[in-house]
């Protein structure tokens, strides 16, 4: 099987045998009255990892966060941290710090002294807590607003000197809840940028909350997705893309088409699928399915290609007609329905600026697609 | 809206203010009058001022009224504000709602039944009435006014700030002198400014639960006035008028200014 990219090429902790986890949930469950928030939950957080938890709200990702930083306690279960167990430790004797969704800078306190409050918690001398709190203003580039209050900061503004704050303390675990939300687009995206440099320049462990996929397939070496404070799948952002543990995680990520259906027959890793409404599948990435077994065919809209004239030597082809079509500038997507009267979402990449193979609604229309561009979920 | 000022309008405002400040105004001209009696002008004076420090009775008053007033306003900031802490804070113990609608019950309490009880109470523990009485009686009812403005702020307060806080290494103690309280005191400085006020011209819950020796000034005012009133009298309301309107004025004053530089602030700030 090729590589599913591993953008950080040399950084893979999690599949060395012996590497050791820097933090641990061991079967963690916090409840809070009868609703349970985290519900058994393992995970292994390795040390300079950009962690992300993703799911949609109330699945628990923030409740994890905040028995890290230890303003929650787990009702049952550990939380390990360089080995060391974390129950019963205060929320200001840990090494972690966050960064808060609202920022929470100190609104009677200028920006200095909002980057000062902690190194001052740790009795540092007068001189070091002046140099780090200059070396700080400078990494966030915030120089000449050293003297401001937070309200008069831009929003923008306002999340460097939070971050500014939560890092200063050169903690072994920085916490970012939702860290990016409360700005614009464009701003999320250099901010995005600016954390991962940030994260490499001074080599922390970082663990991120966010409800956005795109943030956390951009920033994260791995990915935690969460549903009903379970964890459904771990993985690096282009293994959840493109080798997705569930139909959950398949929905839950990205854009995906999906067929129910049965194995109809298989030779090693080559398996036929009878999909519901008659439609045959073949498939190349059938390797753990059994014949009779309920699974769900999953392929991404841009492994399929959809084209007016019937194309040749394709593994698999089917026909039907054109029946909404997105244009979003940088690629179409075409909503193509089956003769079964099965919609099949197919994306095509614009290219150039004029199409060849121009199609409008109600053509009719061949969609193809590789053996090996779907996969079969039994989850 | 209506923009223009029709006959209406006019009439309204005019009716309105009059009906607020003309008896303020009458006592205020009157207090300047150079004759004794009280409904007719004499001329121009201010003997009444000079006389009105000369008058031992009612400087010791006012001594008493000014003292009690800074002791029990600054206890009941204290109490007031620990209970806003409990009540917001602590949401989840049993009788709550209970202990909250408690807290506010005396601010509905007509004046003469808490007056009565408390002196009830003060004879059945067998407290001298005096100073000490009266303190403790402006601390109970003046406690919960505290409580209710300092609880409004509390509600709106972001807890992640606190948070914040413990998470950068303040143990809770610290926490709450160096971030929470700073943050709330403009409520509580309002608190102490609202409980100190009607401290000073509190006179039911006083005649109840005073005794020799500590007499408020309204206490002396009433008194007198039942004697006849003097123009004394009208000089001393006219000062008291005078503090509370300067305190007043500065106050919003100070308020506006800083809403407005903030509102500037945060333009400014949006701008880059």
């Amino acid at each position: 099987m090729k590589s599913l990219g591993n953008i950080r090429r040399d950084f893979a902790p999690w599949n060395q045998p012996g590497a050791k986890p820097y933090i641990q949930f061991k079967n963690v469950t916090k409840r809070f009255g009868d609703f349970t928030a985290v519900n058994n939950l393992s995970l292994s957080i390795y040390e300079r990892e950009f962690f992300a938890l993703l799911g949609a709200s109330g699945c628990g990702k923030s409740t994890l966060l905040r028995m890290l930083a230890g303003f929650e306690e787990p009702t049952e279960g550990q939380i390990l941290l360089d080995g060391q167990d974390l129950r019963g430790i205060p929320p200001y004797k840990r090494p972690v710090n966050m960064m808060f969704q609202s920022y929470a800078l100190f609104p009677h306190m200028t920006v200095e002294q909002n980057i000062a409050f902690g190194l001052k918690q740790d009795g540092m001398s007068k001189s070091d807590i002046e140099k780090r709190v200059g070396e700080m203003l400078k990494l966030v580039k915030l120089g000449q607003f050293a003297k401001r209050k937070p309200h008069q900061l831009s929003g923008g503004q306002r999340q460097r000197v939070a971050l500014a704050r939560a890092v200063a303390k050169r903690p072994k675990v920085l916490l970012l809840d939702e860290p990016l939300g409360a700005l614009d687009k464009k701003l999320r995206e250099e901010t995005q940028f600016e954390l991962m440099d940030l994260q490499q320049t001074l080599g922390l462990t970082f663990v991120i909350v966010t409800h956005d996929q795109e943030e956390a397939m951009t920033m994260a070496d791995r990915i935690a997705i969460l549903d009903k404070g379970e964890v459904m799948q771990v993985a690096t952002p282009a293994e959840v893309y493109e080798a997705p543990g569930s139909r959950f995680v398949a929905d839950f990520v990205g854009n995906i088409n999906m067929i129910e259906g049965k194995v109809a027959a298989r030779n090693g890793a080559s398996a036929t699928i009878a999909g519901t409404g008659g439609l045959t599948i073949h498939t190349a990435n059938a390797a753990d399915t059994t014949v009779g077994a309920d699974v769900a065919f999953a392929i991404r809209p841009e492994k399929i290609r959809v084209s007016s004239k019937k194309p040749e030597g394709a593994d698999n082809l089917m026909e039907g007609e054109v029946y909404d079509i997105a244009y979003l500038g940088d690629m179409t997507i075409f909503h193509v329905k089956l003769g079964n009267g099965q919609v099949i979402k197919a994306s095509s990449l614009n290219a150039t600026r004029a199409t060849e193979d121009p199609l409008s609604w109600d053509d009719r229309a061949w969609i193809s697609f590789r053996q090996d561009a779907g996969v079969l979920l039994t989850r | 809206m209506n923009a223009t000022w029709s006959r209406f309008n006019i009439t309204a405002i005019v009716l309105g203010f009059a009906f607020l400040y003309l008896p303020i105004v009458l006592l205020v001209v009157f207090s300047f009058n150079e004759s004794k009696l009280v409904t007719v002008w004499g001329g121009f004076s201010t003997k009444w001022y000079y006389s009105l420090f000369q008058n031992q009775g009612l400087m010791d008053a006012a001594w008493v009224t000014i003292r009690v007033g800074l002791i029990s306003a600054t206890l009941a900031t204290v109490l007031g504000t620990l209970a806003a802490l409990a009540l917001t804070r602590y949401t989840r113990f049993r009788g709550r709602v209970l202990f909250s609608g408690m807290v506010f019950a005396p601010l509905v309490m007509p004046e003469v039944i808490t007056g009565l009880s408390l002196l009830l109470l003060f004879v059945a523990v067998g407290f001298d009435r005096g100073f000490f009485t009266l303190t403790l009686a402006h601390i109970t009812f003046s406690m919960c006014f505290v409580a209710v403005v300092v609880q409004s702020r509390l509600v709106s307060f972001d807890r992640s700030l606190e948070e914040a806080a413990m998470d950068l290494g303040a143990p809770p103690v610290k926490t709450f002198f160096q971030i929470t309280l700073p943050v709330i005191l403009p409520a509580i400085i309002s608190g102490w400014m609202l409980a100190f006020t009607l401290s000073i011209d509190d006179l039911v819950i006083s005649s109840f639960t005073s005794g020799p020796g500590a007499t408020t000034l309204p206490m002396k005012i009433y008194s007198q006035v039942r004697l006849g009133v003097t123009p004394e009298i009208n000089a001393a309301c006219t000062i008291l008028i005078g503090i509370v309107a300067i305190g007043v004025i500065a106050a919003s004053l100070v308020n506006k200014q800083r809403e407005v530089q903030r509102l500037r602030d945060e333009q400014a700030a949006q701008r880059g």
